[in-house]
C-alpha cells in the first residue's frame, strides 16, 4: 500500500513574502506527514490498526482529543522512571551479539545525529541571514539608484535588481537545506531515540526473565509455589523471546529505511543545490553582461 | 593692484591650471603599492612599517621605480600637510585611514592572532587606496610634500599627528569650534548650484551609510555561515564514522568534505564582501565628509568677505565723522585704513569666486571618479560572486554521483 499526500497550490494573489514563508513551512509539514503515514502503512502490525484505516478512509472530519492534564503527567513520570531504569538496565551485557552491537551502535549514532542536527540548523539559519542581508542591500541600492544625479543611477538600479533576484534564490537554498538536511537529521534523531527505547524495553523484559528464573530456583529449593513460579517464568520467557524477535526485525528495518531516506534526501539536496547555484550563476552573468555592455 | 594670496603656496599660476584641464578624465601614469608590513621595535613603542613602492613614467620623478619605508603616522602627517594647504581653497583632499588605538595596541603588545593580522591587512589596503586616490588628483600630484613622501628615504617624524599630543588636542578643539561656527553662518546663497549639490551630498551620505551598515552585516553573517558550515562538516564526518552501512558512511564522509570546501568558499567570499564592497563604501563616506568640509570652507570664505565689507563700511563712517570733526592727521590714517579694507574686500570677493570655481571643478572631478570607482569595484565584486557559484557547481556536481551510489 502506498500513500501520497499532494500539495495544495496557492494562488498568486497572496502577499509574496508571507506566502513564501508559509509555503516553506507547509512543504516541511507535508513531507513529514507523508513519511509518517508511509511508515505506518509499511509496518506489518500497525498497518492493520483500525485507527489507521479510519484516518485514511473516513471522508468527514475526525474528532481528535488531545491529552488531558492527567495523561500528560503520566507521560512525564513514565519518562522519568524510564531514564532512571535505563541507567541500571543498560549496564547488563547482552549475550546476543546482534543486540550488543546494536546497543553500542545506537548510543553513539544517536549522539552524533543529535550534534549533526543542531549544527545543520545553525548552518541553514546563517544562510537565511545572508539572504535577508541581500534583501536590505537590494533596497538600499534601489534608493541610491533613484536619487543619484549622475549616470550611475542606471547601474545601481540594475545591481539592485540583481540582489533582489539572488536573494530569492539564497532564501530557497536555505529552505531546501532545511527540508532535505536539517529535517532528515531531526527525524533520525527521533528514530534513533525510538530504537534506543525499544532496546531498553527488551532489556527490561530480559531482567524480568532473569528475575523469574531466580525466583523459580528459589521456589524449587524451598519446594514452595513451584507451579506458580514455573508459570511466571514461562510467561517471562515467552515475552522476552517475542520482543527480541520483533525488535530484531524493527532494527533491521530501521537500517534499511535510514539508508533509503538518506540516499533520497542527499541526492535531492545535491540536485537542488546544483539547480540554485546554476540559477544564481546565470543571473550574475547576465547582469554583468548588461553592466559591461553599458559602459 | 597687487593680489595678496592667503597662505597657500604657488598653486594658482597658469601652467598648473593647464595641467588640470588636460587631466580631466586622463589616467596618470603612476602606480602606488603598499606592502610588506613589518613590525619595528618592541612593546608600546613598537610600530608597523609599510613599504611604499611607486612605479611611474612621469618626468617629475627622478626614477621610474622606487620604494621607501613609511609608518602610519607618516601617512597622517602627509594628509595633514595637504589638507592644510589645499582644503581651504576648495580642493577635495582624500582623507587618510582612521586611527585605531585598540587595533594598534594589539599589534604592539605582540598578539600574533588572526585578528591582528586582519587588522594590519585592513590597514595596509586602506593606506594603498589612500595614496592611489591622492596621486590621482592632478593638483596634489604636483605637491612637493607628496613627492618627498614617495621618494625620500628619510622623513622627519610627524609627531603632531598623535591623538593625545598638544597638536592633537588643538585639532579637536578647532573641530568643535568649526562645528559651532557652521551653525551660526547664515549664507545668502546666490548660486543655486551649491545649494543643490550640498543637498545631494547630504542624501548620498545618508544612503551610503545605510548601505554600508547592511554590507557590514553581510560580512558578519557570511563569516558566521562559514564557521557554522565548518562545524557541520566536522559533525557530518563524525556521523559518517559511526554509520555502520558502508556506502552511506562513505557518502556522509564525502558530504563532510564538500561542506569543508564550501566553508573555504564562504570565507573567501566574506573577504571579497569586505575588501571590495564594504571598504569602498567606508572610503566614500569619509570622502564625502571631506567634500562637505570644502563646502564649509567656502562658507567661511564668504563670511570673511562679508566681515571685510562690514569693517570697510565702519571705516568709511568713521572717516566721514572725522571729516566733520576736522582732525587732519587722524583723517589721513582713516583714509589709509579705508584703502586697506577696500583691498581686503576685493581680495575677499576674488577668494570667494576662486574657491567657488575650484569647488565646481573639484566636484565635477569627484563625481566622475566616484562613478568610475563604483562601477569598477562593484563589477569586480560581482565577478567574485560568479566565481563562488562556479565553484559551488563543481563541488555539488562531484558529490551527486556519490550520493546516488548509496545502495
Amino acid at each position: 500500500m502506498t500513500t501520497t499526500v499532494t500539495e495544495i497550490k496557492h494562488t498568486p494573489t497572496l502577499v509574496l513574502l508571507v506566502c513564501c514563508e508559509y509555503l516553506a513551512i507547509f512543504k516541511k509539514t507535508v513531507a513529514m506527514h507523508e513519511v509518517f503515514l508511509c511508515r505506518v502503512a509499511a509496518h506489518p502490525i500497525l498497518r492493520k490498526d483500525l485507527n489507521f484505516h479510519v484516518f485514511l478512509e473516513y471522508n468527514q472530519d475526525l474528532s481528535v482529543r488531545g491529552k488531558n492534564k492527567k495523561e500528560k503527567l503520566e507521560d512525564f513520570f513514565k519518562n522519568m522512571v524510564k531514564s532512571a531504569d535505563g541507567v541500571i538496565v543498560s549496564g547488563v551485557k547482552d549475550v546476543d551479539d546482534f543486540f550488543e552491537h546494536e546497543r553500542t551502535f545506537l548510543v553513539e549514532y544517536h549522539n552524533r545525529v543529535k550534534d549533526a542536527s543542531a549544527k545543520s540548523d545553525k548552518m541553514t539559519r546563517s544562510h537565511k541571514n545572508v539572504a535577508d542581508d541581500y534583501n536590505r542591500i537590494g533596497s538600499s541600492l534601489y534608493t541610491l539608484g533613484t536619487q543619484d544625479s549622475t549616470d550611475i543611477c542606471k547601474f545601481f538600479l540594475k545591481v539592485s535588481e540583481l540582489f533582489d533576484k539572488t536573494r530569492k534564490i539564497e532564501a530557497r537554498v536555505s529552505a531546501d537545506e532545511d527540508l532535505k538536511l536539517s529535517d532528515l537529521l531531526k527525524y533520525y534523531l527521533r528514530e534513533s531515540q525510538a530504537a534506543k527505547d525499544l532496546l531498553y524495553r527488551r532489556s527490561r523484559s530480559l531482567v524480568d526473565y532473569e528475575n523469574a528464573n531466580k525466583a523459580l530456583d528459589k521456589a524449587r529449593a524451598k519446594n514452595k509455589d513451584v507451579l506458580q513460579a514455573e508459570t511466571t517464568q514461562q510467561l517471562c520467557c515467552q515475552k522476552f523471546e517475542k520482543i527480541s524477535e520483533s525488535a530484531k526485525q524493527e532494527l533491521i528495518d530501521f537500517k534499511t529505511r535510514r539508508v533509503a531516506a538518506f540516499r533520497k534526501n542527499l541526492v535531492e539536496l545535491a540536485e537542488l543545490e546544483l539547480k540554485h547555484a546554476k540559477g544564481n550563476l546565470q543571473l550574475l552573468q547576465s547582469c554583468l553582461a548588461v553592466l559591461n555592455g553599458d559602459t | 593692484m597687487e593680489s595678496k594670496s592667503i597662505a597657500a603656496p604657488v598653486i594658482f599660476d597658469r601652467s598648473r591650471e593647464e595641467i588640470e584641464e588636460e587631466a580631466n578624465g586622463d589616467v596618470f601614469d603612476i602606480e602606488i603599492n603598499v606592502s610588506d608590513p613589518e613590525k619595528v621595535g618592541d612593546g608600546m613603542n613598537a610600530y608597523m612599517a609599510y613599504r611604499v613602492t611607486t612605479k611611474t613614467a612621469l618626468p617629475m620623478f627622478n626614477k621610474n621605480e622606487f620604494s621607501v619605508k613609511r609608518r602610519f603616522s607618516d601617512f597622517l602627517g602627509l594628509h595633514s600637510k595637504l589638507a592644510t594647504k589645499y582644503m581651504h581653497v576648495g580642493y577635495i583632499v582624500p582623507p587618510a585611514p582612521e586611527k585605531s588605538i585598540v587595533g594598534m595596541t594589539k599589534v604592539k603588545v605582540g598578539k600574533e592572532d588572526s585578528s591582528s593580522t586582519e587588522f594590519v591587512e585592513k590597514r595596509r589596503a586602506a593606506l594603498e587606496r589612500y595614496l592611489q586616490r591622492t596621486v590621482k588628483h592632478p593638483t596634489l600630484l604636483q605637491d612637493p610634500d607628496l613627492r618627498q613622501f614617495l621618494e625620500s628615504s628619510e622623513l622627519p617624524r610627524a609627531v603632531n599627528t598623535q591623538a593625545l599630543s598638544g597638536a592633537g588636542i588643538l585639532r579637536m578643539v578647532n573641530k568643535a569650534a568649526d562645528a559651532v561656527n557652521k551653525m551660526t553662518i547664515k549664507m545668502n546663497e546666490s548660486d543655486a548650484w551649491f545649494e543643490e549639490k550640498q543637498q545631494q551630498f547630504e542624501n548620498l551620505d545618508q544612503q551610503l551609510r545605510k548601505l554600508h551598515a547592511s554590507v557590514e552585516a553581510l560580512v558578519c553573517h557570511r563569516k558566521e555561515l562559514s564557521a557554522n558550515t565548518a562545524a557541520f562538516a566536522k559533525s557530518a564526518a563524525m556521523l559518517g564514522n559511526s554509520e555502520d552501512h558502508t556506502a552511506l558512511s562513505r557518502a556522509l564522509s564525502q558530504l563532510a568534505e564538500v561542506e569543508e570546501k564550501i566553508d573555504q568558499l564562504h570565507q573567501e567570499q566574506a573577504f571579497a564582501d569586505f575588501y571590495m564592497f564594504s571598504e569602498l563604501l567606508g572610503d566614500y563616506i569619509r570622502l564625502i565628509a571631506a567634500v562637505k568640509g570644502v563646502f564649509d570652507h567656502r562658507m567661511k570664505c564668504w563670511q570673511k568677505w562679508q566681515d571685510a565689507q562690514v569693517t570697510l563700511q565702519k571705516k568709511r563712517e568713521a572717516e566721514a565723522k572725522l571729516q566733520l570733526a576736522n582732525k587732519p592727521d587722524k583723517l589721513q590714517q582713516a583714509k589709509d585704513e579705508i584703502k586697506e579694507w577696500e583691498t581686503k574686500v576685493q581680495q575677499g570677493e576674488r577668494d570667494f569666486e576662486q574657491i567657488s570655481r575650484t569647488i565646481r571643478k573639484e566636484v565635477g572631478r569627484f563625481e566622475r571618479e566616484r562613478v568610475r570607482d563604483f562601477k569598477t569595484v562593484i563589477v569586480k565584486y560581482l565577478e567574485s560572486l560568479v566565481q563562488t557559484q562556479q565553484q559551488l557547481i563543481k563541488y555539488w556536481e562531484a558529490f551527486l554521483p556519490e550520493a546516488k551510489a548509496i545502495a
